[in-house]
């Protein structure tokens, strides 16, 4: 089999793409309802704390048959701007 | 005796379902079990030609559901292994003939007389394939390394999930060691951690599997054929026996070759 320089290995593409359709199919989440999910879930936290939208990782993972949706949410820091 | 139900299932056609049961049968036969395999593809009967008993069939399933024929006259004797049988599945009739609870009565009637009693799922999730677990005592779902049936397999674990069976194992069949090795193929380990059940056995391609199945003498029979030794393997951990998992690939290395010649190396 023809390999390109640089591209990644077939299984590992298949991997990937199957870990994220299996998601999908198991949460019953659609992308399009998972970028909802995520907007609304900003609009809200904002309205409380600053955060840095380009910042924030939203993520559905799995860990053997338990799904779960991870975030990450860095917070700009308000004190310490009040210090200095 | 009371047996264990054993379902074979997939969700996506073709990749080896009643292969896996002729060779699972077989060799819990030939290891001194008393076994009874049900043909649960309605109108797709095949497990007859794969075990070479389709000259011997005169009642089917739907025959003894609708109480044309006694359960016992319906089973067929292996030629071979006197203690196993074959119920086939109707070929003519409407796939509505047989319900879950039919299926759990015809069982519930072998289940003294036998010490494992396996059942051919057909393809999909309908009514075949929900007959063919509502009996069930444990679940075995086949699938290849490959993307779609790895998919179909997802969902089947989700149903059994949903229905509370939880006593599954997943059999990853026509692994091809040689396009593993190039990153071609997912390996065992890529599919198990993305079904995240139980591994129950792992099955090389082999040419072997389809020139038994045109003599219709299952594979599990042939002392020297690689998936005749997974299947009899699967059969060994199904009664309970710890039995290492093959390493495959490693008998391709003309290396492992050279060192097993030596005797540096167990095979
Ligand atoms: N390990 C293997 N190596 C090579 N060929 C195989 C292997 N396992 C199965 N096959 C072949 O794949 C084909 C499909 O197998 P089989 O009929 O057992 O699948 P199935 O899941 O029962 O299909 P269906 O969904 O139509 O009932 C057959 O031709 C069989 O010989
Ligand atoms: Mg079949």
């Amino acid at each position: 089999m023809m390999k390109w320089f640089g591209r990644k290995p077939s299984a590992e593409s298949a991997k990937e793409r199957l870990q994220l359709v299996l998601i999908h199919d198991r949460t019953a989440l659609t992308p399009a309802e998972m970028t909802a999910l995520k907007d609304e879930l900003l609009a809200v936290i904002s309205r409380h704390v600053e955060i840095d939208p380009d910042a924030v990782q939203i993520q559905l993972e799995h860990d053997g048959r338990t799904q779960r949706l991870l975030a990450d949410i860095p917070l700009r820091s308000v004190s310490r701007r009040r210090a200095g | 005796m009371t047996a264990q139900v054993i379902t074979i299932s997939s969700g996506k056609g073709g990749v080896g379902k009643t292969t896996t049961v002729a060779n699972l049968a077989v060799a819990l036969a030939a290891d001194g079990a008393k076994v009874v395999c049900i043909d649960g593809d309605i109108g797709l009967r095949n497990l007859d030609v794969v075990m070479g008993l389709e000259n011997r069939i005169v009642y089917d399933i739907v025959d003894v559901i609708e109480g044309r024929c006694k359960l016992r006259q319906a089973m067929i004797r292996d030629k071979h292994l006197t203690e196993l049988y074959l119920i086939p599945a109707a070929q003519t009739r409407d796939k509505n003939a047989v319900s879950p609870s039919d299926m759990t009565r015809l069982c519930n009637e072998l289940r003294p007389e036998v010490d494992f009693i396996l059942i051919d799922s057909p393809a999909g999730i309908e009514r075949g394939f929900r007959n063919a677990i509502a009996p069930a005592d444990r679940v075995l779902v086949v699938t290849n390394p490959e993307v779609s049936a790895v998919r179909d397999a997802d969902r089947v674990v989700g149903i059994l999930e949903a229905e509370e069976k939880r006593q599954t194992g997943l059999i990853i069949n026509r692994l091809n060691p040689v396009l593993v090795k190039q990153h071609d193929m997912l390996s065992a380990n890529d599919v198990l951690d993305l079904l995240g059940i139980q591994l129950v056995g792992i099955v090389p391609e082999d040419e072997g599997v389809i020139v038994s199945s045109n003599r219709g003498a299952p594979v599990a029979q042939d002392p020297k054929s690689r998936a005749g030794q997974a299947f009899r393997n699967i059969a060994k951990r199904i009664k309970g026996e710890d039995v290492p998992f093959m390493e495959f690939g490693k008998q391709d290395g003309l290396w492992d070759r050279i060192q097993r010649m030596a005797g540096g190396r167990k095979a």
